[in-house]
């Protein structure tokens, strides 16, 4: 019983790390209406730039701001010469586009820093702490926990605060937001800004446990169902999505893994969402859409 | 129009109601249409038309009440099966297939009257390929008619809107219905569009002896070519009757005037 | 002025629903088949055959399968590749258990495995869309890459995992010297373009493109939403089973799981944007840039640093980069890709040498 708990928390820890990178899409889908495939791309890129730095052997907190400053001058970029052009286009297409913002990253990010792995140490202690007979790695709980600030600050934000408000306006009607006022440029950079500074926190925590390489970017791709299970606009459902995902994957693989044959972490999430989606085709959380003929 | 002899009842809808949540779009109503008949629904903005063809044609299910078409009696019906019973329609915010031309448009109409399989499709040789020119050429009938033919090659998305309203009468036109739903089809159109619309209307009704159903805003146009007419208000059928019937029914005129109740009465008498 | 149709009446509609309604575009169709079939293999190069031109023709063939389901029928995958590993492991075991079976039907039977495979996958698309769909697909994706890696079954139990494409053998004739493979997929890949151009002009290609536009008017005017999404998915998922035994049996040589990974269901994808959706040309278009391009750029790359040392892998990623840089001008230029430049350019050509 002890095991199951840990193995429950565990993966509940790691769905925390999942979320960080949900967080990164929510924010960018709730303000501009645009599902961000760079997002995964985005967290390889800070994660690279950081390591690459350090490597080079900056402090920690220069490289920390350097790798900040790229992905703020990443997203003013992407904002003037992707999605002012594609502005009023079909969802699709700024979804097709942000794939090609993908290739672009992750062919950038290698070319510059190269494709070695490199180990990332944020000096934070990865020795387990013992609590009532169950082992909890204390770099998962500092990890939860900056996830966990991350989280309720970025809520705080879009509750409370005029600016958040009007994102949530802009994200439904571009047009409309535009011939109101609302200067579309200046939020879509803001967001995208801040959707990078959340993809540097995750890869940061992420390159720490995994190293920093070109697989980080896969592991990005598990957001989606976490975005599937907790919808693409709620905050709150990214992180109950990504302690799903966490959790069920973990556990699936310690007790289902040795009947079927190992890994199945690489695509039990993705079955999961997918039976999610055949009940709630809107995801748990998302708004439902409805279609008027 | 007047004079003309009623056929035997086609559509019978009875008690329907239908809500979303809190909002009631109908209030058990009940009317009828004879085969070969012209009837429009009209009313104010929200009474319900819109929501009324959605139940006939089986895109919405009523939460009470039946529809009896062509003998046959059901609440619900997919609408596929509608569009199979002869059901054919068009909509307020034109439903076009906006990335295939006019002609291509159109022939979707025929989808339903298309039989061979896959396969010969794929050879488009012998029976496909016969199937498929016979089909133009029916196609090609209604485009005629409509006089649309010379934009049947361009993408529906680039016409004017005038148009787009023909094409997707062309398209309802092609499944050769029994029975056909317009949906305020002469919105946004100038004098002269109304003329040719109402004359395609009238036509089809004579010549291929279509029953047809219209939701209409235009006094004007309800007057000129309907047989019969059903006033819906706040989703509850309020007349019912032929044009000059209900042009002097005085609910009609207090729904669509609006008439003051006792307590206004009395404000302006005071204030007299 | 050697486009103008002038004089070229169309009297009867047969000759309207044409695929080359112009004289000059059916010259041009024969004049290019008479290349393709007996001008190339005659002067091509070895290396040119087998390294540019069948790989072309077999990613051809998967952007003409990923077309059918994106382009016409308007459903988003991104588990291309996973078909393509079906019908080729397909394949091999169908060589490998069932020798007697000739090498067409194999192939045949590879892609209606695959096909049979994809409609399961697709059965989700009636319930979800758009981007739900896409991840969706990931689910296949994933799925099967794990499914061949782990369950040796598949790879006959071999160590190491990539196991040989069996020779090809037609009839007691060996299809594996260059110019034999390359008529082999080039006629296979002709003959299924021709069928995919045929179902476009009739009630299939209509369905999938009304379902793709507006579902809900779709189903109201009796197109039968369900099958039609399936067979898409089942089409689409044939050619591209077609294409991945192709792709292991008159390419790469061998079998592997990794030859069908995310890397290349995005390679499909791309071909298929930036040639242009929902158009035969622009499944080949898009190909052969992607084939072509890379090429391209080793060329200017070395022509513009000289005899520099290059560091491995440097290549691949700056093409990487100009992929993703051109993806987004094509979206914002010309969001119906390559295909529909020929399309303006021939338009204007119907002008020449006047201006309008």
């Amino acid at each position: 019983m002890a095991f199951f708990i840990e193995v429950l928390v565990g993966g509940l820890l790691a769905g925390v790390m999942y979320s960080l990178v949900a967080l990164g899409f929510v924010l960018i889908f709730k303000a501009s209406g645009v599902f961000n495939f760079a997002q995964g791309a985005m967290v390889l890129t800070a994660a690279t730039t950081y390591a690459g730095l350090i490597d080079m052997g900056w402090s920690g907190w220069a490289a920390f701001l350097a790798a900040l400053a790229v992905m703020i001058g990443f997203a003013l970029l992407t904002e003037r010469l992707v999605l002012r052009p594609l502005v009023n286009q079909p969802q699709i297409s700024l979804f097709m586009a942000t794939i090609g913002l993908t290739f672009v990253l992750e062919g950038a990010s290698q070319a510059v820093w190269g494709s070695v792995v490199r180990g990332l140490d944020l000096g934070i202690p990865d020795t387990p702490l013992e609590v009532k007979g169950v082992l909890i790695s204390k770099f998962d709980l500092v990890a939860s926990g900056t996830a966990g600030a991350l989280v309720i600050l970025l809520a705080s934000f879009f509750q409370w605060t005029r600016t958040g408000r009007a994102l949530r306006a802009v994200a439904d009607d571009h047009q409309a937001a535009l011939s109101v006022g609302i200067p579309l440029e200046r939020i879509w950079a803001l967001v995208w800004a801040a959707a990078g500074a959340v993809a540097l926190v995750t890869g940061l925590l992420w390159g720490s446990r995994l190293g920093v390489q070109f697989a980080l970017t896969q592991i990005a791709l598990k957001a989606l169902p976490v975005l599937i299970l907790g919808g693409f606009t709620s905050i709150a459902g990214a992180i109950v999505g990504g302690l799903m995902v966490g959790a069920s994957e973990k556990v699936a693989e310690v007790y289902l893994g040795p009947i079927i044959g190992g890994g199945i972490e690489n695509w039990f999430p993705y079955a999961l969402a997918l039976l999610f989606l055949l009940v709630r085709p809107d995801g748990l959380f998302g708004e439902k859409r409805i279609e008027r003929v | 129009m007047q004079g003309k002899v009623p056929g035997p009842v086609l559509l019978e809808v009875r008690g329907v109601s239908l809500s979303f949540g809190g909002v009631h779009a109908l209030r058990s109503v009940d009317f009828h249409v004879h085969e070969g008949e012209v009837c429009a629904i009209i009313g104010p903005n929200g009474a319900g038309k819109s929501s009324l063809l959605n139940v006939i044609n089986g895109v919405y299910a009523p939460n009470a009440g039946s529809i009896t078409y062509a003998g046959e009696t059901r609440r619900a019906m997919r609408p596929h099966r509608a569009a199979e019973q002869g059901i054919a329609r068009t909509f307020q915010n034109i439903a076009l297939f906006k990335g295939m031309s006019v002609l291509d448009n159109v022939m979707t109409g025929r989808a339903l009257k298309m039989r061979r399989n896959v396969l010969w499709q794929a050879l488009y040789w012998g029976p496909a390929e016969r199937e498929e020119l016979e089909h133009r050429a029916r196609v090609e009938k209604i485009i005629d008619f409509l006089q649309i033919e010379h934009v049947r090659k361009t993408p529906v998305g680039r016409l004017p809107y005038g148009l787009q309203k023909r094409v997707e009468l062309a398209r309802a036109l092609a499944a050769e219905p029994r029975l056909l739903l317009l949906d305020e089809p002469m919105a946004g159109m100038n004098i002269e569009e109304k003329q040719d619309m109402c004359r395609f209307i009238l036509d089809a009704n004579d010549e291929l002896g279509v029953t047809v159903v219209l939701i209409e805003h235009d006094m004007a146009v309800v007057m000129d070519i309907a047989d019969r007419v059903v006033v819906l208000d706040y989703g509850r059928k309020i007349a019912d009757g032929s044009p000059a019937e209900v042009r002097a029914n005085p609910e009609v005129i207090a729904a669509y005037l609006g008439v003051p109740t006792a307590a206004d009465e009395r404000a302006l008498k005071e204030a007299s | 002025m050697i486009y103008r149709e002038a004089g070229q009446f169309r009297t009867t509609y047969a000759a309207d629903q044409r695929i080359f309604p112009i004289l000059q575009d059916r010259v041009g169709m024969v004049l290019l088949l008479a290349v393709a079939f007996v001008v190339v293999p005659t002067f091509a190069s070895d290396y040119a055959l087998t390294a540019l031109l069948v790989p072309m023709l077999v990613l051809a063939l998967a952007a003409l399968g990923l077309n059918i389901l994106t382009g016409y029928a308007g459903q988003f995958s991104l588990g291309t590749a996973a078909f393509m590993s079906v019908g080729a492991f397909a394949a091999y075991n169908l060589q490998l258990r069932l020798p007697w079976i000739p090498l067409l039907v194999t192939f045949v039977l590879a892609g209606l495995i695959a096909a049979g495979v994809g409609m399961v996958f697709g059965l989700p698309s009636l319930r979800i869309k758009g981007f739900y769909l896409a991840v969706a697909t990931l689910a296949a994706q994933f799925f099967v890459d794990w499914l061949f890696t782990k369950v040796g079954w598949f790879s006959n139990y071999s160590s190491s995992g990539a196991i040989t494409a069996q020779p090809m053998v037609i009839a007691g004739i060996s299809m594996e010297t260059p110019v034999r493979r390359y008529l082999l997929v080039l006629s296979i890949v002709s003959l299924l373009a021709l069928v995919v151009k045929n179902l476009s002009r009739t009630r299939s290609g209509r369905s999938w493109m009304a379902v793709r536009d507006m579902d809900v008017a779709a189903e109201v005017i009796g197109i039968p939403i369900l099958r039609t999404k399936l067979l898409a998915f089942g089409l689409s998922s044939f050619y591209c089973g077609v294409a991945g035994a192709l792709w292991a049996f008159a390419y790469l040589g061998t079998v592997e799981p990794q030859a069908f990974d995310l890397q290349r269901s995005f390679q499909i994808l791309f071909m298929v944007i930036i040639g242009g959706l929902g158009t035969v040309m622009g499944a080949f278009l898009g190909a052969a840039f992607i084939t072509l391009f890379p090429l391209f750029l080793n060329w200017l790359f070395h022509a513009v640093v000289r005899g520099g040392e290059v560091r491995a892998g440097l290549l691949s990623q700056l093409e990487l980069v100009c992929f993703g840089a051109l993806i987004i001008v094509f979206l914002i230029v010309e969001p119906h890709g390559f295909a529909r430049l020929w399309q303006i350019t021939k338009e204007k050509l119907r002008l020449w040498p006047f201006p309008h």
